[in-house]
């Protein structure tokens, strides 16, 4: 009987040609820069006033390149938001109507219901724009990765320039925390590229910062309710855990002073 | 077998039913006052009517689910994501079935592992052992497919990886996988198949479980001491005592469960699964759910043909070898009643074998950890040795130890061991 | 054997032990508890929800004309009345119809001209024609069910045929002159 040693006979068996390339190519990535959140731990909650300048952020900066497929302006209100201020948001944006009488493709403004539009029309239109790259959908990026919403804060803050020895691809840019190193998007924030409405100073960490909770929000829009209904579940089943341990020591009572419950016991 | 007990309720009405469908004797029976049970049953025993909650859990949070998910590759990620954002209680009940499926293995595979410590596949309950072992082969199934049906990265290679599994099968291999795939890749008639015996394999759970609760109750509980019941005396009837004994499980077991459901929803699932899936794109690393990962990793640690020596003539290649080890891992517990050769049921009385066992444990926990880690550097070694292991201890040791271990006294009776005081009232 | 004689020590007086009643009393509450988000899931959905009101712009229907809008699933019929058919509207006998109700009770004061009616006939749940020009519009010069034959007149009331009751009106709001919010 030969034995013969094989590399990597997962990949083999994993396996359809396609497959094989992708998986060693990927360097790894710088862990991501650790943030407090206020939506961490076990009564987080989202911080209105930061989501809504990562709102703001968002629409100003972001959306000139990534969708944000399943965030609707009536999620506004969640934010804190009038259903004035989200219809005069939602209004601000144009969205395919019906079709008219004679049958011609119609727009009209984007209504509280409608989701917030996506910046080009297919994917091979947003390859096309930014050199070949997809900017992927943010709506569930801060789910989509490990450690997200750290992952996503470093990503913004993390350009730096590339190491002597690193082979950067022409149009690409050097970030550590990002899959191989050099990433298709150029650093997107810049000292105040946004001027924020309530005031805040808008630098490119508090920018990264107030971002990366808006889009944590629309990630997991049910995080606070999630928190709260967590918290009376676990007292309540904490609570009736003891009464049915004190209800089951008193049951057994009998059981364990050696007590027989049939009639043919020895 | 305890003898069967009929039920004459006082009002008239019920027991005109009782008298034509006794159901409330085959729940007193099976469940209540009729069952005398072993008094010395441990919390390890709370595990089989967890394992029954959880798939109650599952069946009733599925098929809500299955009322807003749309079975088709163009919507069925959206589906889900609108069941998370809009409807109402969907993300508790989204979160509560895919954390369940976790929590419906770890049931289960306590309540294996209790089976082996205690030594409950022994006669006569080797068809109560074995039709545990096919619940066990449905849910895999079953939980495999649920995961491909939210059409994410790792719904989409997954299907892909496992289905490929069959092509390892000689010459009508490809066949097989075109066949259960409905066409040339994973697609939508691959998506659609899944979702429709997603749905249906619980049924067939639920129909074997009703046989294993059968078979449980022709041969009575196995007890912790595994000495057979000899008289009454050993026993209790199951209700009130163990009926208050699983709900104080089920309400520990909740609270644990309800703590990933409400405060770490997603640490058992993979983040590229919050990604669409992408046929053109395979993720770094895919990874199974967490309790496929031993049986993912004996897969993997075959890497080498069996073939003639001295020449280049191989008769089962790698890939298919895998495959076979991988299935073999399962099926070998099917032979455990035969395998193992000590006369003795319960561990508790094998010391020798008391460290073999966990070794066993070590062996599985090893091979978890082996089949979440990328094959390269030790891994593959560490993985190869798991499962020789894994091998060795079902094939070689237990059918050795058995014969030459020297085995502790067993109790005369579980009375005498675990209520000596009622002994001697008597 | 197991005829149970030595019954669980003082099992009468244990079953109403406060301990037990609670501990029964906890699951069941859990278990009705954990039950309503398994019903609720049932109700409409928050993005169903969203479109449960609409708001319509009047500005663009031109007197004579009517369109349909939809709300809630179901076709919305939004009739500029002419002068003439909103006197036609008033001269009616109220005592003489099947479904009585005066034209008044079916708009907004102050917007006569505007008539918002649910497009479903009341008879067995037909749209009725006459929103469209070149629809037939019935003996009353409304609108003209083609099912069973139902006339309906200016103020989308029943004159003629099996239909019982009025076309019905929504719930709705004129939020400025040309501007409704139904629902």
């Amino acid at each position: 009987m030969t034995m013969k040693f094989f590399k990597n006979i997962a990949l083999a068996l994993t396996a359809t040609a396609a497959l094989t390339g992708a998986v060693m190519a990927a360097g790894a990535a710088k862990h991501p820069i650790q943030q407090k959140w206020s939506f961490d731990g076990a009564f987080g909650k989202y911080d209105r006033a930061s989501a809504q300048r990562g709102w703001q952020v968002y629409k100003q900066v972001c959306s000139a390149c990534h969708s944000l497929k399943y965030f609707r302006f009536r999620n506004l209100a969640e934010l804190g938001y009038s259903e004035d201020m989200i219809k005069a948001f939602a209004a601000e944006y144009e969205v395919a109507g019906e079709p008219d009488d004679a049958g011609d493709e119609t727009v009209r403004n984007a209504l509280p219901q409608d989701a917030f539009p996506a910046p080009f029309a297919n994917e091979n239109a947003a390859r096309a724009s930014n050199g070949g790259a997809l900017p992927p959908d943010l709506s569930l990026l801060a789910k989509a990765r490990h450690d997200g919403s750290n992952y996503l804060f470093s990503v913004l803050t993390g350009y730096e320039d590339a190491p002597a020895d690193f082979d950067l691809a022409a149009g690409k840019n050097y970030n550590p925390y990002f899959k191989g190193g050099q990433i298709s998007m150029a650093p997107p924030l810049a000292e105040g590229i946004v001027e924020y409405e309530d005031g805040t100073a808008a630098t490119p960490e508090q920018m990264a910062r107030d971002v990366t909770m808006f889009l944590t929000y629309v990630a997991e829009p049910k995080l606070e309710d999630r928190h709260r209904m967590g918290m009376n579940v676990l007292i309540f089943l904490g609570i009736l855990s003891i009464i049915l341990y004190l209800s089951m020591k008193k049951i057994w009572k009998p059981v364990k002073e050696g007590k027989n419950f049939y009639d043919d016991a020895e | 077998m305890a003898k069967w007990q009929t039920i004459k309720p006082e009002n008239k009405a019920l027991a005109w039913v009782e008298e034509r469908l006794p159901v409330l004797a085959l729940v007193s029976n099976v469940v209540g006052p009729d069952t005398p049970t072993p008094r010395n049953l441990n919390y390890f025993w709370n595990f089989g009517s967890l394992a029954g909650l959880m798939l109650v859990v599952q069946l009733i949070s599925g098929i809500v689910l299955a009322m807003h998910y749309t079975p088709d590759t163009s919507l069925a990620f959206d589906s889900v994501e609108r069941i998370m954002r809009d409807v109402n209680y969907g993300w508790l009940i989204r979160y509560m079935h895919a954390n369940g499926a976790s929590f419906f293995f770890i049931a289960v595979y306590i309540h294996i592992l209790r089976g082996l410590y205690y030594g409950s596949y022994k006669a006569p309950r080797e068809v109560l052992w074995m039709l545990g072992l096919v619940i066990f082969l449905l849910m895999m199934a079953t939980a495999f497919m649920g995961y491909v049906l939210p059409w994410g990265q790792m719904s989409f290679w997954g299907a892909t990886v496992i289905t490929n599994l069959f092509s390892a099968v000689p010459v009508v291999g490809e066949d097989i996988v075109t066949l259960l795939w409905g066409g040339f890749s994973v697609d939508n008639p691959t998506l659609k198949r899944f979702f429709s015996l997603h749905y249906l394999l619980p049924f067939v759970i639920t129909g074997v479980v009703i046989l294993h609760i059968w078979a449980k109750k022709v041969s009575d509980s196995g007890n912790p001491l595994g000495v057979e019941v000899q008289s009454s005396a050993d026993q209790i009837p199951f209700h009130p005592f163990y009926t208050i004994k699983d709900a104080f499980g089920v309400g520990v077991f909740f609270f644990v469960f309800a703590a990933f459901i409400f405060y770490d929803p997603n640490a058992m699932g993979h983040p590229d699964n919050y990604i669409p899936a992408d046929p053109l794109v395979t993720p770094d690393s895919i990874v199974p759910e967490w309790y496929f990962l031993p049986f993912y990793a004996i897969l993997r640690s075959i890497t080498f043909d069996i073939g003639i020596p001295f020449t280049d003539i191989v008769i089962i290649p790698a890939k298919l070898l895998g495959v076979i080890a991988m299935f073999a891992a399962i099926i070998i517990l099917f032979f455990l009643p035969w395998l193992d050769t000590s006369k003795v049921r319960s561990t508790r009385f094998r010391p020798t074998y008391r460290y073999f066992f966990w070794f066993l444990v070590a062996d599985m926990v090893l091979l978890t950890i082996v089949g979440g880690k990328k094959p390269e550097g030790i891994w593959p070694l560490l993985g190869l040795i798991g499962t020789a292991y894994y091998f060795a201890h079902f094939l070689v040791i237990m059918p050795l130890l058995g014969k030459i271990e020297k085995t502790l006294p067993l109790p005369e009776s579980i009375a005498k061991a675990c209520a000596p005081k009622a002994q001697a009232a008597e | 054997m197991s005829n149970i004689t030595n019954t669980i020590e003082g099992e009468e007086a244990t079953r109403r032990d406060f301990l037990h009643i609670a501990a029964a009393g906890g699951a069941g509450v859990g278990a009705v508890m954990a039950a309503w988000p398994f019903i609720d899931q049932m109700n409409p959905a928050a993005d169903t929800l969203a479109l449960a009101s609409v708001e319509v712009d009047l500005s663009a229907i031109g007197e004579g004309e009517a369109v349909i809008v939809k709300w809630r699933g179901k076709p919305i019929f939004i009739r500029h009345r002419t002068q003439a058919e909103i006197e036609e509207a008033n001269a009616v006998d109220v005592a003489a119809l099947p479904d009585q109700q005066s034209d008044a009770d079916r708009i907004k004061s102050g917007h006569e001209k505007w008539l918002v009616v649910t497009g479903i006939c009341t008879h067995l749940g037909c749209v009725p024609l006459g929103s469209k020009s070149g629809d037939e519009k019935g003996e009353f010069g409304g609108w003209f069910c083609p099912c069973h034959g139902s006339h309906y007149d200016t103020s989308g009331r029943i004159r003629k045929g099996p239909a019982p009751l009025n076309l019905a009106v929504p719930e709705y709001a004129f939020l400025s002159d040309t501007t409704i919010k139904i629902g």
